[in-house]
């Protein structure tokens, strides 16, 4: 490894951490060695990126870049009674559970008795020593060579996780949850979980992953999850990001997706003080569908970042993304989407949304579509818009008799429920329009608007 | 004013950003009445509805409206409607998101609980709703979709008047419901309206076009032009003014005008 052209940038908070890294020396498993030694490679590269970078642009890193974090921190432990006190919506309802805390499994909290034979579900830090030919070829691989600084530092560092394979043919109805929890208020906390979720060919599963913290400290939640969904496969993924409003959550989503599968991912972030769902999608097969779908709540001095780019490699693939953002106070929702259509990939049927709801005046939506094509045999549509409640629509619901508070309710919900209608699984579908009513009320603004309301 | 008066407006004058569009309106519907209000567009036909129905962003510059013997004027558009009124929107609504059953079953609610009567349960209400729903040949998914999204011109009139059939109100306003239908939506609407007629209430009628009023007969017709009502009449008069046109009640009033004036 070469480090000689690095730029000194003394305030990053992992560079030197990573760099006094040997992994040859240091990592157990041979074959994890390239992989630990990409990430370093990757991440010193650049380091943490400024404003300045063109991905970054809306999303400043000055925060995370304050916090002396501790890398070297042991995984805590969480009671069974903690655990229970954390929100849970699939709680009371079939599921298989599985409980990361700090970013390592933990067997004792975890579920797993509704697991049906044949579906490994297992820590990634046992799956790499006991299932190594079965990860081998595949971790790392749909990263885009550690396309994101923080895919990068879970590349370097990553200890656990959770490995997900299904064999060809097998149909998973019960949803599997995936809990990452940071247990304490340790100051400056990091959990890497590195996740790797396998469909062979025409298999299925649900997947909720949730992520939440303690109430106060400041922490990084950095997961990188990596999916492969086969030929005729059915991957279903929900996650929800509610971190303490200290943290820091930097996600990181690869799929790459085979002939005639389905891939349909939905982003939920609700917590943090800074977030970024970072996706990047391989099409990589006839006939498939990939869908994309977030929705973003942000408000105080929240910033709620969406950052994806839907690589179209193969002809007839069809990709949908629709991210709706509800901001409030002074928070800022920042959107970035990219259709990428290969010269190859002709009759590409692509759609990207963007949606933002000001709630108040000072709330700040960014918002960046962008189709980028090669191919010219393609139908491909993109539109954003960043706006108000619809005052027309407001005062038909009044002129029929409901109160403008709860006429703006109405609509607020409407909004958000356009995403969480998209979701698939009826159980966990219901439990989010739920969890959603519940996190709009507290909103400050979803009842009034800040200055110019009449009423 | 008698007893039995349901809407009174007397000398309204309205406008919008120091532009004035009801120039003195002088109105009054009696319990179990139909009027019919005509005009040419831009008399300020609408924009007299909204009033009356509350709409914000229109400034009162003088006179009154009185709903059953209350001045209305400083309510909001939803206790106005609380109080019995309704306006079927020349234009409405679509409100993408917002399930037409959820809607009507908040908006009747509302309504009731204002008013101080129970509240409806779902079983009750579906049954009710199902029945209105049948009388106005609404598409039969209707209720499950998104209030008006999608709704051709037609359907959304349709779905106005089924609104005023599900609310009841006490006295309806009307504006250019029965534009762009067919003459078989245009007896549905007629049918909607002359069902919810009762020695109680009163609709108002806003219409470009006579046809409307063979089916809904009205008891008294008025001409708006130029923001006040330049003449009113009996049924006959929605006649004439289809045959002849606007001109001559124009012309008539501006003579009318000059003479007071010299006087
Ligand atoms: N919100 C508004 N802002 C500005 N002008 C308006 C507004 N509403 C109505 N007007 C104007 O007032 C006049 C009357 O309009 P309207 O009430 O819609 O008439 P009608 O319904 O009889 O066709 C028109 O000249 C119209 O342009
Ligand atoms: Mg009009």
């Amino acid at each position: 490894m070469t480090t000689e052209t690095l730029p000194i940038r003394p305030e990053d908070p992992f560079l030197e951490a990573l760099q006094s890294k040997d992994p040859s020396s240091e990592e157990a498993q041979t074959w994890l060695v390239p992989i630990r030694q990409a990430g370093i490679a990757a991440y010193s590269q650049n380091g943490l990126p400024t404003t300045a970078h063109e991905d970054w642009r809306f999303t400043s890193l000055a925060n995370l870049r304050e916090v002396t974090f501790d890398l070297s921190l042991a995984p805590s432990t969480l009671s069974a009674m903690e655990l229970e006190s954390l929100p849970d919506p699939l709680q009371g309802k079939e599921s298989i559970r599985l409980v990361l805390v700090d970013g390592q499994l933990d067997e004792g909290l975890s579920s797993r008795s509704l697991l049906p034979q044949g579906i490994t579900l297992m820590s990634m830090k046992e799956a790499i020593q006991s299932h190594q030919t079965s990860i081998k070829a595949h971790l790392g691989q749909y990263t885009y060579g550690n396309d994101s600084p923080f895919a990068a530092l879970n590349s370097a560092l990553f200890c656990d996780g959770v490995y997900l394979h299904l064999p060809a043919g097998v149909e998973l109805e019960i949803p599997i949850h995936i809990m990452h929890v940071t247990s304490d208020s340790s100051q400056g906390r990091v959990s890497l979980a590195r996740n790797f979720f396998h469909l062979e060919q025409r298999a299925s599963a649900t997947v909720l992953e949730t992520f939440c913290g303690p109430n106060k400290g400041a922490y990084l939640t950095s997961p990188t999850l990596e999916c492969r969904v086969e030929d005729q496969a059915k991957l279903e993924h929900i996650k929800i990001q509610d971190e303490s409003p200290e943290a820091f959550h930097m996600a990181c989503v690869y799929a790459s997706i085979d002939r005639e599968a389905h891939f349909k991912s939905h982003y939920l972030s609700l917590g943090g003080k800074l977030s970024r769902n970072h996706i990047r999608t391989h099409l990589n097969g006839e006939g498939l569908c990939c869908t994309l779908n977030g929705l973003y709540l942000a408000q105080g001095h929240q910033v709620m970042d969406q950052h994806m780019v839907v690589d179209h490699a193969k002809p007839h693939t069809e990709s949908h993304e629709y991210f709706n953002g509800i901001l409030d106070d002074q928070s800022r929702g920042v959107f970035h989407g990219r259709i990428h259509v290969r010269q190859i990939a002709q009759k590409t049927d692509a759609k990207q949304t963007n949606k933002n709801l000001l709630l108040s005046e000072e709330a700040i939506a960014d918002t960046k579509p962008q189709l980028e094509i090669y191919a010219d045999d393609v139908r491909c549509t993109h539109g954003a818009t960043i706006g108000q409640l619809d005052e027309e629509a407001i005062w038909y619901l009044r002129s029929r008799g409901i109160p403008r508070a709860t006429a703006r309710r109405m609509l607020v919900h409407a909004f958000a429920g356009e995403i969480i209608d998209r979701i698939d699984h009826p159980c966990i579908r219901e439990s989010l329009d739920q969890l959603i009513w519940d996190q709009l009320e507290k909103l400050p603004h979803f009842h009034t608007h800040t200055s110019t309301d009449p009423s | 004013m008698s007893n039995s008066s349901l809407l009174s407006i007397t000398n309204l004058k309205a406008g919008v950003e120091g532009r004035t569009i009801l120039k003195g309106v002088n109105l009054e519907i009696q319990a179990g009445e139909v009027h019919a209000i005509m005009g040419p567009n831009g008399s300020g036909k609408s924009t007299l509805a909204s009033v009356i129905a509350g709409r914000e962003g229109y400034e009162i510059l003088g006179g009154g409206i009185r709903f059953k013997d209350q001045d209305i004027l400083d309510l909001e558009p939803d206790e106005r409607a609380h109080l019995g009124l309704f306006l079927a929107f020349q234009y409405p609504v679509e409100i993408p998101g917002v399930n037409t059953t959820y809607f009507l079953k908040s908006a009747i609610n509302e309504n009731r609980k204002a008013r101080g009567q129970e509240e409806l349960d779902a079983v009750a209400f579906l049954k009710f709703i199902k029945e209105k729903a049948r009388l106005l040949d609404l598409p039969e998914d209707f209720l499950k979709r998104s209030l008006n999204v999608g709704f051709s011109g037609g359907e959304k009139k349709r779905n106005e008047i089924f609104q005023m059939a599900a609310l009841e109100p006490t006295v309806a306003v009307l504006d250019e419901t029965d534009s762009g239908l067919d003459i078989d939506a245009l007896k549905v609407v007629a049918n909607g309206v002359n069902q919810l007629r009762s020695p109680e209430r009163a609709q108002l009628v806003i219409t470009h076009y006579q046809r409307l009023l063979d089916y809904i007969v009205p008891d008294v017709v008025h001409v708006l032009y130029n923001g006040q009502i330049i003449k009113s009449g009996p049924k006959e008069l929605a006649l004439e003014l289809e045959a002849k046109g606007y001109d001559w009640v124009i012309e008539e009033a501006g003579q009318a005008a000059a003479v007071t004036s010299q006087s």
